[in-house]
Protein backbone atom coordinates (compact mmCIF):
# COMPACT_ATOMS: atom_id res chain seq x y z
CA UNK A 1 0.00 0.00 0.00
CA UNK A 2 1.30 3.28 -0.41
CA UNK A 3 2.77 4.87 2.42
CA UNK A 4 3.03 9.04 3.19
CA UNK A 5 5.15 10.80 5.32
CA UNK A 6 2.36 11.66 7.60
CA UNK A 7 2.22 7.82 8.30
CA UNK A 8 5.85 7.73 9.87
CA UNK A 9 4.84 10.82 12.24
CA UNK A 10 3.69 11.92 15.70
CA UNK A 11 3.49 15.10 14.67
CA UNK A 12 3.66 17.58 11.53
CA UNK A 13 3.28 21.13 11.60
CA UNK A 14 4.29 24.63 9.97
CA UNK A 15 4.56 27.69 11.60
CA UNK A 16 6.00 31.06 10.80
CA UNK A 17 9.72 31.47 12.07
CA UNK A 18 9.09 35.38 12.50
CA UNK A 19 7.12 37.12 9.04
CA UNK A 20 10.54 36.07 7.15
CA UNK A 21 9.86 32.53 7.35
CA UNK A 22 8.44 29.25 7.80
CA UNK A 23 9.57 26.41 9.69
CA UNK A 24 8.26 22.75 9.92
CA UNK A 25 8.65 20.49 12.56
CA UNK A 26 8.71 16.33 11.90
CA UNK A 27 8.74 14.29 15.07
CA UNK A 28 9.04 10.58 13.98
CA UNK A 29 6.75 7.37 15.57
CA UNK A 30 10.94 6.44 16.98
CA UNK A 31 14.30 6.64 15.74
CA UNK A 32 14.22 3.77 12.94
CA UNK A 33 11.60 5.63 11.02
CA UNK A 34 13.60 9.15 11.48
CA UNK A 35 16.55 7.40 10.03
CA UNK A 36 14.51 5.39 7.56
CA UNK A 37 13.06 8.32 5.83
CA UNK A 38 16.39 10.22 5.55
CA UNK A 39 18.24 7.56 4.54
CA UNK A 40 15.52 7.24 1.43
CA UNK A 41 16.49 10.60 0.09
CA UNK A 42 12.27 11.66 0.97
CA UNK A 43 13.46 15.11 2.58
CA UNK A 44 15.79 16.49 1.08
CA UNK A 45 16.53 19.99 -0.20
CA UNK A 46 15.91 19.59 -3.80
CA UNK A 47 12.45 17.62 -2.90
CA UNK A 48 11.35 20.54 -0.30
CA UNK A 49 12.53 22.91 -2.77
CA UNK A 50 10.24 21.51 -5.74
CA UNK A 51 7.28 20.88 -3.00
CA UNK A 52 7.01 24.84 -2.14
CA UNK A 53 9.04 26.53 -5.42
CA UNK A 54 12.13 27.38 -3.11
CA UNK A 55 15.48 27.54 -3.82
CA UNK A 56 17.06 24.71 -2.27
CA UNK A 57 19.94 26.39 -1.16
CA UNK A 58 17.86 28.17 1.19
CA UNK A 59 16.02 25.80 2.59
CA UNK A 60 17.92 24.50 5.95
CA UNK A 61 17.38 20.62 7.46
CA UNK A 62 18.34 20.18 10.65
CA UNK A 63 17.87 16.84 12.51
CA UNK A 64 16.64 17.22 16.31
CA UNK A 65 17.51 13.70 17.59
CA UNK A 66 16.52 14.45 21.37
CA UNK A 67 13.09 13.64 19.88
CA UNK A 68 13.36 12.18 16.50
CA UNK A 69 12.51 15.32 14.63
CA UNK A 70 13.30 17.44 11.66
CA UNK A 71 13.16 20.37 11.07
CA UNK A 72 12.74 22.09 7.68
CA UNK A 73 13.41 25.82 7.62
CA UNK A 74 12.84 28.37 4.28
CA UNK A 75 11.83 31.64 3.41
CA UNK A 76 8.59 32.64 3.26
CA UNK A 77 7.15 33.12 -0.55
CA UNK A 78 5.42 36.30 0.75
CA UNK A 79 6.24 38.60 3.89
CA UNK A 80 3.46 37.01 6.49
CA UNK A 81 0.32 39.03 6.02
CA UNK A 82 1.61 41.11 2.92
CA UNK A 83 -1.69 41.61 0.55
CA UNK A 84 -1.20 38.13 -1.37
CA UNK A 85 -0.49 36.11 1.63
CA UNK A 86 -3.63 33.62 2.82
CA UNK A 87 -1.89 32.03 5.84
CA UNK A 88 -0.71 34.61 8.42
CA UNK A 89 0.46 32.12 11.02
CA UNK A 90 1.97 30.06 8.42
CA UNK A 91 0.19 26.88 10.36
CA UNK A 92 -1.44 25.52 7.32
CA UNK A 93 1.11 24.80 4.83
CA UNK A 94 2.31 21.50 6.15
CA UNK A 95 -0.26 19.41 3.89
CA UNK A 96 2.37 19.03 0.63
CA UNK A 97 4.84 17.77 2.79
CA UNK A 98 2.54 15.35 5.03
CA UNK A 99 1.61 14.00 1.48
CA UNK A 100 5.08 13.12 0.06
CA UNK A 101 5.34 9.84 -0.88
CA UNK A 102 7.45 7.36 0.76
CA UNK A 103 8.67 4.99 -2.10
CA UNK B 1 13.07 30.52 42.91
CA UNK B 2 9.53 29.65 41.32
CA UNK B 3 8.25 31.47 38.30
CA UNK B 4 4.77 31.30 36.91
CA UNK B 5 3.29 31.75 33.44
CA UNK B 6 -0.11 32.80 33.31
CA UNK B 7 -0.84 31.68 30.06
CA UNK B 8 0.82 31.54 27.00
CA UNK B 9 -1.08 35.05 25.88
CA UNK B 10 -3.06 37.62 28.45
CA UNK B 11 -6.54 37.48 26.59
CA UNK B 12 -6.68 33.50 25.59
CA UNK B 13 -7.84 32.34 29.15
CA UNK B 14 -6.75 30.43 31.67
CA UNK B 15 -8.01 28.13 34.67
CA UNK B 16 -8.16 29.97 37.64
CA UNK B 17 -8.89 27.16 39.72
CA UNK B 18 -4.97 26.41 38.95
CA UNK B 19 -3.49 29.86 39.59
CA UNK B 20 -4.93 30.25 43.15
CA UNK B 21 -3.79 26.48 44.03
CA UNK B 22 0.26 27.73 42.12
CA UNK B 23 -0.16 30.49 44.80
CA UNK B 24 -0.46 28.38 47.81
CA UNK B 25 2.89 28.41 47.58
CA UNK B 26 5.47 31.14 47.09
CA UNK B 27 5.61 32.39 43.80
CA UNK B 28 8.71 34.86 43.45
CA UNK B 29 7.78 36.05 39.58
CA UNK B 30 4.22 35.78 37.73
CA UNK B 31 4.69 36.51 33.99
CA UNK B 32 2.51 36.57 30.99
CA UNK B 33 3.39 37.21 27.46
CA UNK B 34 0.84 39.90 25.54
CA UNK B 35 1.76 40.23 22.17
CA UNK B 36 3.54 38.99 18.88
CA UNK B 37 4.15 39.83 15.31
CA UNK B 38 2.40 36.12 14.37
CA UNK B 39 -0.69 37.89 14.09
CA UNK B 40 0.21 39.93 11.22
CA UNK B 41 0.88 43.87 10.46
CA UNK B 42 -2.47 45.31 11.01
CA UNK B 43 -2.34 45.29 15.06
CA UNK B 44 1.34 47.32 15.06
CA UNK B 45 -0.31 49.96 12.28
CA UNK B 46 -3.51 50.58 13.88
CA UNK B 47 -3.06 50.59 17.33
CA UNK B 48 -5.81 48.27 18.24
CA UNK B 49 -4.87 44.56 20.10
CA UNK B 50 -5.69 41.53 18.28
CA UNK B 51 -6.76 40.17 22.00
CA UNK B 52 -10.05 41.18 23.07
CA UNK B 53 -10.57 44.45 26.01
CA UNK B 54 -12.91 42.21 28.06
CA UNK B 55 -11.19 38.74 27.75
CA UNK B 56 -8.06 40.60 28.72
CA UNK B 57 -9.18 43.02 31.86
CA UNK B 58 -11.02 38.96 32.54
CA UNK B 59 -7.71 37.36 32.42
CA UNK B 60 -5.67 39.81 34.76
CA UNK B 61 -8.29 40.40 37.25
CA UNK B 62 -7.43 37.64 39.59
CA UNK B 63 -3.99 37.47 38.27
CA UNK B 64 -3.44 41.30 39.47
CA UNK B 65 -5.07 40.65 43.04
CA UNK B 66 -3.01 37.32 43.91
CA UNK B 67 0.10 39.26 42.45
CA UNK B 68 -0.05 42.26 44.93
CA UNK B 69 -1.82 39.96 47.53
CA UNK B 70 1.04 38.04 47.38
CA UNK B 71 4.07 41.02 46.58
CA UNK B 72 4.83 38.87 43.53
CA UNK B 73 6.33 41.00 40.71
CA UNK B 74 4.23 40.68 37.86
CA UNK B 75 5.52 41.11 34.73
CA UNK B 76 3.65 41.61 31.48
CA UNK B 77 5.75 41.72 27.90
CA UNK B 78 4.92 43.06 24.69
CA UNK B 79 1.75 45.10 26.01
CA UNK B 80 -1.31 45.06 24.09
CA UNK B 81 -0.45 42.57 21.61
CA UNK B 82 1.97 44.83 19.53
CA UNK B 83 3.69 46.62 21.94
CA UNK B 84 4.48 50.33 20.80
CA UNK B 85 3.00 53.20 23.29
CA UNK B 86 -0.37 53.07 22.42
CA UNK B 87 -0.71 49.69 23.27
CA UNK B 88 0.91 50.13 26.45
CA UNK B 89 -1.09 53.07 27.31
CA UNK B 90 -4.67 50.58 26.35
CA UNK B 91 -3.30 47.70 28.72
CA UNK B 92 -2.31 50.60 31.45
CA UNK B 93 -6.18 51.64 31.40
CA UNK B 94 -7.62 48.07 31.76
CA UNK B 95 -4.99 48.03 34.71
CA UNK B 96 -6.15 51.35 36.42
CA UNK B 97 -10.10 50.28 36.48
CA UNK B 98 -9.30 47.44 37.74
CA UNK B 99 -7.05 48.47 40.40
CA UNK B 100 -10.43 51.09 41.11
CA UNK B 101 -12.86 48.55 40.65
CA UNK B 102 -10.92 45.52 43.42
CA UNK B 103 -9.24 48.82 45.21
CA UNK B 104 -5.75 47.65 44.36
CA UNK B 105 -2.22 50.09 45.51
CA UNK B 106 0.70 48.98 43.70
CA UNK B 107 3.70 50.70 42.15
CA UNK B 108 3.62 50.32 38.45
CA UNK B 109 7.03 50.33 35.97
CA UNK B 110 6.43 50.88 32.23
CA UNK B 111 9.19 50.19 29.87
CA UNK B 112 8.34 51.85 26.11
CA UNK B 113 10.58 51.09 23.17
CA UNK B 114 9.08 52.90 20.32
CA UNK B 115 11.71 53.89 17.54
CA UNK B 116 11.47 57.06 15.06
CA UNK B 117 11.85 56.88 11.50
CA UNK B 118 14.95 59.60 11.81
CA UNK B 119 16.45 56.60 14.09
CA UNK B 120 15.98 53.67 11.78
CA UNK B 121 17.38 56.22 8.67
CA UNK B 122 20.42 57.30 10.90
CA UNK B 123 20.80 53.61 11.19
CA UNK B 124 20.45 52.68 7.47
CA UNK B 125 22.72 55.32 6.94
CA UNK B 126 25.41 54.38 9.29
CA UNK B 127 25.53 50.71 7.33
CA UNK B 128 24.02 49.11 10.97
CA UNK B 129 21.13 47.71 9.72
CA UNK B 130 21.40 43.74 8.91
CA UNK B 131 18.89 41.91 6.65
CA UNK B 132 16.96 38.76 8.54
CA UNK B 133 16.39 37.49 4.67
CA UNK B 134 18.09 38.53 1.72
CA UNK B 135 14.39 38.41 0.37
CA UNK B 136 13.58 41.61 2.53
CA UNK B 137 16.20 44.16 2.29
CA UNK B 138 15.80 47.67 4.02
CA UNK B 139 15.61 50.89 1.75
CA UNK B 140 15.29 54.83 2.82
CA UNK B 141 11.70 54.51 1.03
CA UNK B 142 10.16 51.49 3.10
CA UNK B 143 11.30 53.79 6.91
CA UNK B 144 10.04 57.01 5.57
CA UNK B 145 6.64 55.24 4.96
CA UNK B 146 6.54 52.98 7.63
CA UNK B 147 3.67 54.33 10.57
CA UNK B 148 5.28 53.05 13.88
CA UNK B 149 8.33 51.22 14.46
CA UNK B 150 9.00 49.11 17.41
CA UNK B 151 12.32 47.81 18.91
CA UNK B 152 12.35 44.28 20.59
CA UNK B 153 14.22 44.99 23.97
CA UNK B 154 15.66 42.02 25.85
CA UNK B 155 16.39 41.35 29.85
CA UNK B 156 18.56 44.35 30.75
CA UNK B 157 15.49 47.18 30.94
CA UNK B 158 13.26 44.73 33.43
CA UNK B 159 16.06 43.72 35.24
CA UNK B 160 16.27 47.83 36.15
CA UNK B 161 12.99 48.65 36.99
CA UNK B 162 12.52 45.21 38.66
CA UNK B 163 15.20 46.42 41.45
CA UNK B 164 13.40 49.88 41.77
CA UNK B 165 10.51 47.80 43.58
CA UNK B 166 7.73 48.10 41.08
CA UNK B 167 4.98 45.45 41.34
CA UNK B 168 3.87 45.34 38.03
CA UNK B 169 5.97 45.77 35.07
CA UNK B 170 4.30 46.53 31.50
CA UNK B 171 6.54 46.10 28.88
CA UNK B 172 6.75 47.27 25.29
CA UNK B 173 7.52 45.31 22.66
CA UNK B 174 9.79 42.73 24.07
CA UNK B 175 11.37 39.37 23.34
CA UNK B 176 9.33 36.68 24.39
CA UNK B 177 11.91 35.32 26.48
CA UNK B 178 12.86 38.28 28.62
CA UNK B 179 10.06 38.03 30.90
CA UNK B 180 10.87 35.18 32.16
CA UNK B 181 14.64 35.10 31.69
CA UNK B 182 15.11 38.50 33.49
CA UNK B 183 14.19 37.50 37.27
CA UNK B 184 16.51 34.47 36.17
CA UNK B 185 19.59 36.27 35.22
CA UNK B 186 19.02 39.32 37.75
CA UNK B 187 18.94 36.31 40.45
CA UNK B 188 22.10 34.93 39.30
CA UNK B 189 21.20 31.97 37.58
CA UNK B 190 22.85 31.39 34.64
CA UNK B 191 22.31 33.20 30.95
CA UNK B 192 21.28 29.42 28.89
CA UNK B 193 19.24 28.26 31.55
CA UNK B 194 17.43 31.45 31.81
CA UNK B 195 16.91 31.82 28.30
CA UNK B 196 15.40 28.08 27.97
CA UNK B 197 13.09 28.08 30.62
CA UNK B 198 11.51 31.30 29.14
CA UNK B 199 11.59 30.09 25.58
CA UNK B 200 9.25 27.27 26.95
CA UNK B 201 7.14 29.55 29.68
CA UNK B 202 6.65 32.23 27.08
CA UNK B 203 3.88 29.41 25.62
CA UNK B 204 2.17 28.48 28.89
CA UNK B 205 0.85 25.21 29.16
CA UNK B 206 1.61 24.31 25.16
CA UNK B 207 4.75 22.38 26.61
CA UNK B 208 2.75 19.68 28.10
CA UNK B 209 0.04 17.21 27.68
CA UNK B 210 -3.09 17.83 26.98
CA UNK B 211 -1.36 20.90 25.15
CA UNK B 212 -2.82 24.54 25.94
CA UNK B 213 -1.39 28.06 25.04
CA UNK B 214 -4.30 29.02 27.82
CA UNK B 215 -3.10 27.80 30.65
CA UNK B 216 -0.89 28.36 33.76
CA UNK B 217 2.48 26.93 33.98
CA UNK B 218 4.93 26.72 36.66
CA UNK B 219 8.68 26.37 36.51
CA UNK B 220 11.26 26.01 39.28
CA UNK B 221 14.77 27.30 38.90
CA UNK B 222 17.67 25.59 40.62
CA UNK B 223 21.30 26.15 40.42
CA UNK B 224 22.10 24.34 37.45
CA UNK B 225 18.77 22.98 36.26
CA UNK B 226 15.31 24.01 35.51
CA UNK B 227 11.58 21.95 36.23
CA UNK B 228 8.68 22.57 34.58
CA UNK B 229 5.45 21.58 35.90
CA UNK B 230 2.01 22.61 34.99
CA UNK B 231 -0.30 24.12 37.00
CA UNK B 232 -3.68 22.21 36.18
CA UNK B 233 -3.12 18.78 37.42
CA UNK B 234 -5.16 17.79 33.88
CA UNK B 235 -1.78 18.01 32.08
CA UNK B 236 1.60 16.73 32.73
CA UNK B 237 4.90 17.47 31.16
CA UNK B 238 7.01 14.79 29.25
CA UNK B 239 10.66 14.72 28.16
CA UNK B 240 9.28 14.50 24.37
CA UNK B 241 6.78 17.45 24.85
CA UNK B 242 9.25 20.17 26.55
CA UNK B 243 12.13 18.81 24.53
CA UNK B 244 9.62 19.07 21.03
CA UNK B 245 8.58 22.94 22.67
CA UNK B 246 12.20 24.18 22.38
CA UNK B 247 12.19 23.92 18.58
CA UNK B 248 8.99 25.62 18.38
CA UNK B 249 8.77 28.76 15.84
CA UNK B 250 12.84 28.63 15.36
CA UNK B 251 14.41 28.42 12.73
CA UNK B 252 17.49 26.01 13.93
CA UNK B 253 16.09 23.74 16.81
CA UNK B 254 19.46 23.97 18.66
CA UNK B 255 20.07 27.63 18.80
CA UNK B 256 17.48 30.31 20.96
CA UNK B 257 18.41 33.33 19.66
CA UNK B 258 18.84 36.30 21.87
CA UNK B 259 20.04 40.13 21.18
CA UNK B 260 23.23 39.69 22.78
CA UNK B 261 23.81 36.45 22.31
CA UNK B 262 22.36 32.47 21.54
CA UNK B 263 21.29 29.74 23.66
CA UNK B 264 22.95 26.19 22.64
CA UNK B 265 20.73 23.33 24.18
CA UNK B 266 22.47 20.38 21.96
CA UNK B 267 23.69 18.90 24.91
CA UNK B 268 20.79 19.36 27.17
CA UNK B 269 18.67 16.61 29.24
CA UNK B 270 15.62 15.79 29.94
CA UNK B 271 14.41 13.92 32.86
CA UNK B 272 11.10 12.92 33.84
CA UNK B 273 11.14 13.49 37.79
CA UNK B 274 7.60 12.98 38.65
CA UNK B 275 4.90 11.62 36.14
CA UNK B 276 4.29 15.45 35.47
CA UNK B 277 7.45 17.32 36.15
CA UNK B 278 10.48 17.38 33.83
CA UNK B 279 13.69 18.49 34.83
CA UNK B 280 16.19 20.66 32.11
CA UNK B 281 19.56 20.34 32.33
CA UNK B 282 22.58 21.43 29.71
CA UNK B 283 21.58 24.83 28.17
CA UNK B 284 24.87 26.48 27.27
CA UNK B 285 24.75 30.80 26.44
CA UNK B 286 27.36 32.01 23.97
CA UNK B 287 27.55 35.54 23.73
CA UNK B 288 28.06 37.16 20.59
CA UNK B 289 30.29 40.20 20.01
CA UNK B 290 27.50 42.29 18.15
CA UNK B 291 24.87 43.01 20.16
CA UNK B 292 21.58 43.70 17.94
CA UNK B 293 17.87 45.19 18.38
CA UNK B 294 14.98 43.65 16.52
CA UNK B 295 13.17 45.96 14.70
CA UNK B 296 9.77 45.88 13.56
CA UNK B 297 7.71 48.51 11.51
CA UNK B 298 4.45 48.46 8.92
CA UNK B 299 3.24 50.85 6.77
CA UNK B 300 0.15 51.65 5.24
CA UNK B 301 -1.33 49.96 1.96
CA UNK B 302 -4.71 51.69 1.95
CA UNK B 303 -8.20 50.29 3.01
CA UNK B 304 -10.03 46.92 2.21
CA UNK B 305 -13.29 46.12 1.04
CA UNK B 306 -14.17 42.22 1.04
CA UNK B 307 -16.95 40.17 0.20
CA UNK B 308 -17.98 36.52 0.82
CA UNK B 309 -19.21 34.48 -1.64
CA UNK B 310 -20.58 31.10 -2.60
CA UNK B 311 -20.78 29.32 -5.90
CA UNK B 312 -22.82 25.99 -6.55
CA UNK B 313 -23.00 25.97 -10.40
CA UNK B 314 -20.13 23.57 -11.62
CA UNK B 315 -20.04 24.91 -14.99
CA UNK B 316 -19.42 28.47 -13.17
CA UNK B 317 -16.95 26.97 -10.82
CA UNK B 318 -15.09 25.88 -13.56
CA UNK B 319 -15.50 29.55 -15.72
CA UNK B 320 -14.67 31.66 -12.47
CA UNK B 321 -11.63 32.96 -13.95
CA UNK B 322 -13.10 33.47 -17.08
CA UNK B 323 -15.75 35.72 -15.32
CA UNK B 324 -12.94 37.61 -13.00
CA UNK B 325 -11.19 38.87 -16.05
CA UNK B 326 -14.31 39.98 -17.10
CA UNK B 327 -15.11 41.53 -14.07
CA UNK B 328 -11.53 43.75 -13.93
CA UNK B 329 -12.28 44.42 -17.80
CA UNK B 330 -15.84 46.21 -16.49
CA UNK B 331 -13.75 47.59 -13.23
CA UNK B 332 -11.33 49.24 -15.83
CA UNK B 333 -14.33 51.09 -17.79
CA UNK B 334 -16.25 52.30 -14.73
CA UNK B 335 -13.78 53.12 -12.20
CA UNK B 336 -11.75 56.24 -13.26
CA UNK B 337 -9.30 56.12 -10.64
CA UNK B 338 -6.31 53.41 -10.63
CA UNK B 339 -5.76 53.47 -7.34
CA UNK B 340 -6.88 50.35 -6.10
CA UNK B 341 -6.04 46.65 -6.77
CA UNK B 342 -8.53 43.73 -6.26
CA UNK B 343 -7.60 39.76 -5.98
CA UNK B 344 -10.40 36.76 -6.34
CA UNK B 345 -9.18 34.09 -3.28
CA UNK B 346 -10.70 30.60 -3.85
CA UNK B 347 -11.21 28.04 -1.18
CA UNK B 348 -12.54 24.97 -2.23
CA UNK B 349 -13.44 24.24 -5.45
CA UNK B 350 -16.30 21.50 -7.20
CA UNK B 351 -18.88 21.08 -6.06
CA UNK B 352 -18.76 24.07 -3.99
CA UNK B 353 -16.58 27.07 -4.59
CA UNK B 354 -15.89 29.58 -1.54
CA UNK B 355 -15.04 33.15 -2.98
CA UNK B 356 -13.70 36.01 -1.47
CA UNK B 357 -13.55 39.74 -3.64
CA UNK B 358 -10.89 41.70 -1.91
CA UNK B 359 -10.45 45.20 -2.91
CA UNK B 360 -8.00 47.63 -1.34
CA UNK B 361 -7.70 51.35 -2.70
CA UNK B 362 -6.33 54.58 -1.61
CA UNK B 363 -9.61 55.30 0.14
CA UNK B 364 -12.36 53.09 1.77
CA UNK B 365 -14.54 54.80 -0.77
CA UNK B 366 -12.78 53.93 -3.54
CA UNK B 367 -12.36 50.38 -1.83
CA UNK B 368 -16.19 50.30 -1.00
CA UNK B 369 -17.43 51.49 -4.78
CA UNK B 370 -14.74 49.03 -6.36
CA UNK B 371 -16.21 45.97 -4.70
CA UNK B 372 -19.81 46.59 -5.32
CA UNK B 373 -19.35 47.13 -8.82
CA UNK B 374 -17.27 43.84 -8.61
CA UNK B 375 -19.76 41.60 -6.71
CA UNK B 376 -22.49 42.89 -8.85
CA UNK B 377 -21.12 42.06 -12.00
CA UNK B 378 -19.85 38.85 -10.59
CA UNK B 379 -23.05 38.05 -9.65
CA UNK B 380 -24.78 38.50 -13.39
CA UNK B 381 -21.67 37.49 -15.46
CA UNK B 382 -22.36 36.10 -18.63
CA UNK B 383 -19.83 33.27 -19.76
CA UNK B 384 -19.96 32.58 -23.64
CA UNK B 385 -19.42 28.55 -24.87
CA UNK B 386 -16.14 27.56 -24.79
CA UNK B 387 -14.00 24.27 -24.84
CA UNK B 388 -14.59 23.74 -21.00
CA UNK B 389 -18.09 24.39 -20.53
CA UNK B 390 -21.58 25.53 -23.09
CA UNK B 391 -22.50 29.30 -22.48
CA UNK B 392 -24.08 30.36 -19.17
CA UNK B 393 -27.89 29.07 -18.70
CA UNK B 394 -27.91 29.45 -14.90
CA UNK B 395 -29.05 33.92 -15.39
CA UNK B 396 -30.52 34.48 -12.16
CA UNK B 397 -27.35 34.89 -10.40
CA UNK B 398 -23.82 33.44 -9.86
CA UNK B 399 -23.31 34.10 -6.35
CA UNK B 400 -25.17 32.25 -2.74
CA UNK B 401 -24.72 35.32 -0.75
CA UNK B 402 -24.34 34.37 2.66
CA UNK B 403 -25.15 37.34 4.39
CA UNK B 404 -27.04 40.67 4.13
CA UNK B 405 -25.02 43.38 3.64
CA UNK B 406 -23.15 41.80 1.21
CA UNK B 407 -19.72 43.91 1.69
CA UNK B 408 -17.76 44.04 4.64
CA UNK B 409 -15.46 47.06 5.54
CA UNK B 410 -12.47 45.75 6.28
CA UNK B 411 -10.26 49.49 7.37
CA UNK B 412 -6.79 50.36 7.11
CA UNK B 413 -4.75 47.20 5.70
CA UNK B 414 -0.81 47.66 6.80
CA UNK B 415 2.27 45.19 5.55
CA UNK B 416 5.17 44.83 6.93
CA UNK B 417 7.83 47.49 5.99
CA UNK B 418 10.82 46.60 8.56
CA UNK B 419 11.64 43.36 10.01
CA UNK B 420 15.36 43.96 10.54
CA UNK B 421 17.94 44.20 13.29
CA UNK B 422 20.16 46.95 14.12
CA UNK B 423 23.89 46.11 15.45
CA UNK B 424 24.24 48.65 18.69
CA UNK B 425 26.60 48.88 21.70
CA UNK B 426 23.92 49.46 24.17
CA UNK B 427 20.84 47.79 24.13
CA UNK B 428 19.21 50.09 26.27
CA UNK B 429 19.33 52.88 23.69
CA UNK B 430 15.73 52.52 22.29
CA UNK B 431 14.50 52.01 25.89
CA UNK B 432 12.26 54.71 28.04
CA UNK B 433 11.08 53.87 31.39
CA UNK B 434 8.63 55.55 33.40
CA UNK B 435 7.70 54.60 37.78
CA UNK B 436 3.93 55.28 38.81
CA UNK B 437 2.31 54.69 42.16
CA UNK B 438 -0.89 53.70 41.74
CA UNK B 439 -3.39 54.11 44.58
CA UNK B 440 -6.70 52.81 43.76
CA UNK B 441 -7.02 53.85 40.60
CA UNK B 442 -5.42 57.41 40.62
CA UNK B 443 -2.20 57.56 39.87
CA UNK B 444 -0.46 59.73 42.63
CA UNK B 445 3.45 60.35 41.41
Amino acid sequence: MKKLLIDYVTIIRSKNAGPLYLTFDLIFRNKEDMEFIMARGVVTQEVIGKLYDCASEKISIIPYAVVNAIKITLPRKCVSGSSNDNDIYGCQQHMPLANLEVI
Amino acid sequence: MKIVALNGLLGYGYSEQALRKVFEEKVDYLGVDAGSTDPGPYYLGSGNSFTDRTVVKRDLSLALSLAIENQTPFIIGTAGGAGSRVHVEWLKEIILELAKERNLSFKMGFIYSDVSNDYMLAKLNEGKVLNLSDEFPLSGGQIEQSKRIVSQVGVSPIINILKQGVDIVLVGRCFDTAIYAAPCIMHGFPKGLAFHVAKIMECGAMCSEPTAAADVMQAYIHGDSFELEPANPLRKCTVERVAAHTMYEQANPYLIYESDGGVNVEHCTYEQVTPRRVRVRGSEFTETQQKTLKIEGVKSLGFRTICLAGIMDDRTIKRIDDIFETVKGFLREQVASEEYSIRLRKYGGVPDLGIVLDVIAKTQELADSVCALARAKTLHCDYPENEITEKRKSTAGNLAMPFSPFDIHVGEVFEFSIFHLVAVDDLNETVKTEITVVKNEKIID
